[in-house]
């Protein structure tokens, strides 16, 4: 019982300690966004890396989760509603959940994982030492431009999801019901909300941020290794992933 | 001139240094000696404000290192170069890239003067024209005359070598400890170099200093080192086998 209570108590003040550096981290790197356009080049590869370079990956979730919502949607009104308002019911899915949480979820696998890896890597192979002793601040050349194009091109990102889903959503819709283009997009356009839009790039802009740090905050964390490296990728994903969920429920809460 | 004062460092239950005092003079060429995991490099480490000691302090030039700020440490660390044991070189940066950073990152020279800058010290350090080379296309002992190039772009006033021989051929190891003693005469930088090379230590040294179990046991000369009484250092130096260091790694 007493080694269970330990065990509990070391947890929950690791917890507390851990998520106390997140944040620490999270403002040590909002400082320096007063030398962001001293720190441009840095920031422009990085919104290259994380936003750019994911587009091919982001437009194929996309698509396939706008098709499949389009297949669901259809089963669920067969016989009840009209396939007149398939358009509507699948393009509010995609704009509030499906386009925010999958481009994410893609991009914690992609981007958060490969941030805490180069980042680790950096940290085993004494990088951020040399970084250090050569006067440069790690969290303003490594973390800063990183967290910033997280928040920055998820969003973005998440304007390719949308726009790719409904038209994935629209492929289906036509292959499989034969629905005209004008009834599809006439009831997309007749329940559109730009609120709807909105509220799905808020929470990309803070599900981009969180995978940022935490890809960041397990890079800067990592010690032993080549295995520390494997371990730390794992755990840049996993956290990023159960954050992205968490925040979505906080902020479908907060929003709708 | 750096000042160590009573240094004490532990990590988790493992205690490394247990009291250093030492004290580096401007323009000198210190070796410090000692068993792997002594707490050599965790010393060059504390010097640089890469580590934080537990216990004591360190004065570079009359400033507690410890207890700057950021912007006077980033300022007091312009005037050091640090020589990493595996060079810590920037794999996704270019030669003339990794050269460059510190230049980049604090002085307002044009790209043509940047390149120039590392052409010269590539020259330096007998590496001319590889400046559009990757870190992994270089051997090992190209990757740490890259790491001293980039070391002393910034001419600084010390610098700080980690086992800078170690893994090389002898030839190779001899360029470096030349290079070394070329740097410290000619641009009168105080060096100090961590190694458990004994040929280097002979080649390099003005003042050895030995580390073991965590304390400084010696501090003298090279010809005080080889005509020391204590056998510890004098079982170190010669490299026997038997005598009072235990063959396996001290348990702290």
């Amino acid at each position: 019982m007493t080694s269970f209570v330990s065990a509990l108590g070391r947890r929950t003040i690791n917890f507390v300690s851990e998520t106390g550096s997140v944040f620490i981290l999270f403002y040590k790197s909002i400082r320096y966004l007063k030398q962001l356009w001293a720190s441009r080049s840095l920031v422009f590869s990085q919104m290259l890396e994380i936003g750019v370079n994911s587009i091919p990956l982001v437009l194929f979730v996309g698509v396939f989760a706008g098709a499949v919502a389009s297949v669901q949607t259809a089963y669920q009104l067969k016989g009840y509603i009209s396939y007149n308002y398939l358009g509507a019911a699948t393009s509010v899915a995609i704009f509030i959940e499906l386009g925010p949480v999958l481009t994410a979820l893609v991009i914690a696998g992609r981007v958060g994982a490969s941030i805490a890896a180069e980042i680790g890597t950096m940290k085993v192979t004494e990088q951020i030492d040399a970084l250090e002793s050569l006067a440069i601040d790690p969290i303003r050349y490594l973390a800063m431009p990183r967290i910033f194009s997280g928040f920055i091109m998820i969003p973005l990102l998440t304007v390719f999801a949308d726009f790719i889903g409904i038209m994935g959503a629209y492929a289906v819709a036509w292959i499989n019901l034969d629905l005209p283009p004008e009834t599809f997009f006439g009831s997309v356009k007749e329940f559109f909300s730009i609120l709807n839009v909105m509220s799905g790039l808020i929470k990309a802009f803070f599900f981009g941020g969180v995978t940022a740090i935490i890809g960041c905050y397990v890079g800067f964390a990592t010690d032993g290794g080549a295995e520390g490296v494997g371990k730390s990728t794992i755990r840049a994903f996993v956290l990023s992933s159960a954050m992205i969920l968490l925040n979505d429920y906080i902020l479908s809460v907060l929003l709708f | 001139m750096i000042e160590i004062r009573d240094v004490e460092k532990s990590f988790e239950n493992k205690v490394v240094l247990r009291g250093v005092d030492l004290d580096v003079y401007d323009g000198e060429k210190l070796v410090i000696i000692g068993r792997s995991g002594c707490g050599k490099s965790v010393l060059l480490k504390l010097i640089m404000n890469l580590l934080h000691p537990d216990k004591g302090y360190i004065l570079v030039n009359d400033i507690a290192i410890k207890k700057v700020g950021q912007v006077d440490l980033f300022n007091l660390r312009k005037q050091f170069g640090f020589l990493f044991q595996n060079a810590a070189l920037f794999d996704s940066m270019t030669v003339a890239e990794n050269i460059c950073l510190p230049l980049v990152e604090h002085t307002k020279l044009s790209k043509s003067q940047m390149m120039d800058k590392v052409a010269e010290k590539l020259e330096l350090v007998g590496l001319p024209g590889i400046e559009n080379l990757k870190p992994a296309e270089l051997s090992g002992g190209m990757r740490k005359r890259v790491g001293l190039a980039r070391a002393i772009v910034m001419d600084p006033n010390y610098i700080l070598y980690d086992e800078p021989t170690t893994g090389l051929d002898p030839i190779m190891a001899a360029n470096i400890d030349k290079l070394i003693i070329e740097l410290s005469d000619k641009l009168n930088i105080t060096s100090i170099v961590v190694t458990h090379d004994m040929q280097s230590v002979s080649k390099v040294a003005d003042r050895v200093v030995m580390l073991h179990n965590g304390r400084m046991i010696f501090s003298g000369n090279v010809s005080e080192l080889k005509s020391t009484d204590n056998e510890v250092v004098r079982q170190f130096v010669n490299g026997e086998a038997e005598g009072p260091i235990q063959p396996k790694p001290h348990k702290y």
